[in-house]
C-alpha cells in the first residue's frame, strides 16, 4: 500500500504519508475541538493546531517532493505570521468581550449591538 | 530500525495525545500547556525534516509568543481551577463522526495516491539563502508575500491595541457631561 518515494538521505526509513496521516489526524483532532468547546480562548487553541497541521504538510511536500525548492518553507513561514496576528487580534476581542459580558462562554454572547 | 524512525514515532505519538488532551482537557490551563507540547514536539518534525530556522521560528514564535499570550489571557479571563462542563453526548457524538468521517477519507486518499519520485539534489537551507529569496524580486523571490505580511502584522497590531484599550467617550461619560 505504501508506495515508497525516493528521498534525501535525511529522511531514509520514513515514507511521506506517514506525515500526512499525522497531519490529517491532528487536523481533524482541532476540527473535533473547534466543534465542541465553548469557551472562546478553547476554540482558538483549536485553530492553533488546525493551522500547526496545516505547517506538517507544507514542510514534508517541501523535503520530499520538491527538495530543490523552498516554497513550502516560506509558506510555512508566512502561515506563522499570519497565526500570529489572528491570535492577537482574537485575543483582544476576546478580552473586550470579557469586559462587556464578564464570560467568554459563546453561548452567553448573542448580542451584537450592546 | 533506524533513530529517525524512533524519533518520528516519539513525535507523533506525542503530537497526537497531547493533541487529543487539548481538545478533551476541561481545565483550560492544562489545555494550553497541553497546546504547547503539541507544538514542541511539531518543532522537533522540523527538525527531523532539516528545516532548522523553521524549527527555531515555531519554538520561539509558536511556543514562546503564542502560548504565552493565550495564557495570559487565560488568567485574566478565567478562574484556573473552573472545570468546564461536559459538553452534551449529542453535540460530542455528532463532532466526533464528522471528524473521523472526514479523517478516515483523507487518509484513505493518502494512502491511495502515487507521490511522483524526485531525483532533485536537497537544497541547502542557509540563512544567507533564506535572506537573499526572501528580499528578491527574481522568479525565486518572495518579496511580494513579504510585503504583504508585514503591512498585516501593522493592521494586527494596530487593531488589538484599538480593540483592547478602554476605547473613546464610554457611554455612561456620556450622559453625565448631558446631564451636567
Amino acid at each position: 500500500m505504501f508506495k515508497q518515494v525516493k528521498t534525501n538521505k535525511m529522511n531514509t526509513g520514513i515514507p511521506i504519508q506517514f506525515f500526512l496521516v499525522l497531519a490529517t489526524i491532528m487536523f481533524f483532532v482541532g476540527v473535533y475541538g473547534f466543534l465542541t468547546r465553548r469557551n472562546l480562548i478553547t476554540i482558538l487553541m483549536s485553530v492553533e493546531l488546525i493551522l500547526n497541521s496545516v505547517n506538517i504538510n507544507f514542510m514534508a511536500f517541501n523535503r520530499y517532493l520538491f527538495p530543490h525548492k523552498l516554497e513550502g518553507m516560506f509558506f510555512s513561514l508566512f502561515i506563522i505570521a499570519v497565526a500570529a496576528s489572528e491570535a492577537a487580534v482574537a485575543i483582544a476581542i476576546i478580552i473586550n468581550i470579557y469586559r462587556r459580558f464578564t464570560t467568554i462562554n459563546v453561548e452567553d454572547v448573542n448580542e451584537m449591538k450592546y | 530500525m533506524t533513530s529517525n524512525q524512533i524519533m518520528f514515532i516519539l513525535f507523533s505519538v506525542m503530537i497526537v495525545t497531547f493533541s487529543i488532551l487539548t481538545v478533551t482537557s476541561r481545565k483550560i490551563l492544562r489545555a494550553a500547556v497541553y497546546l504547547l507540547f503539541v507544538l514542541v514536539s511539531t518543532a522537533g518534525l522540523y527538525f527531523m525534516l532539516d528545516f532548522q530556522f523553521l524549527a527555531a521560528v515555531q519554538l520561539t514564535l509558536y511556543a514562546g509568543g503564542i502560548v504565552v499570550l493565550i495564557i495570559f489571557s487565560i488568567l485574566l479571563t478565567s478562574h484556573i481551577s473552573q472545570k468546564f462542563e461536559p459538553s452534551g453526548w449529542k453535540k460530542s457524538a455528532f463532532s466526533a463522526i464528522a471528524s473521523a468521517a472526514g479523517a478516515i477519507i483523507c487518509i484513505i486518499t493518502i494512502l491511495d495516491h502515487n507521490f511522483a519520485a524526485t531525483m532533485e539534489a536537497a537544497q541547502q537551507v542557509n540563512m544567507r539563502l533564506i535572506g537573499t529569496s526572501l528580499l528578491s524580486t527574481g522568479y525565486d523571490g518572495f518579496i511580494l508575500p513579504f510585503e504583504v505580511i508585514s503591512i498585516l502584522l501593522i493592521a494586527a497590531m494596530v487593531g488589538a491595541i484599538v480593540i483592547a484599550k478602554k476605547g473613546g467617550p464610554q457611554k455612561t461619560d456620556v450622559q453625565t457631561s448631558k446631564n451636567q
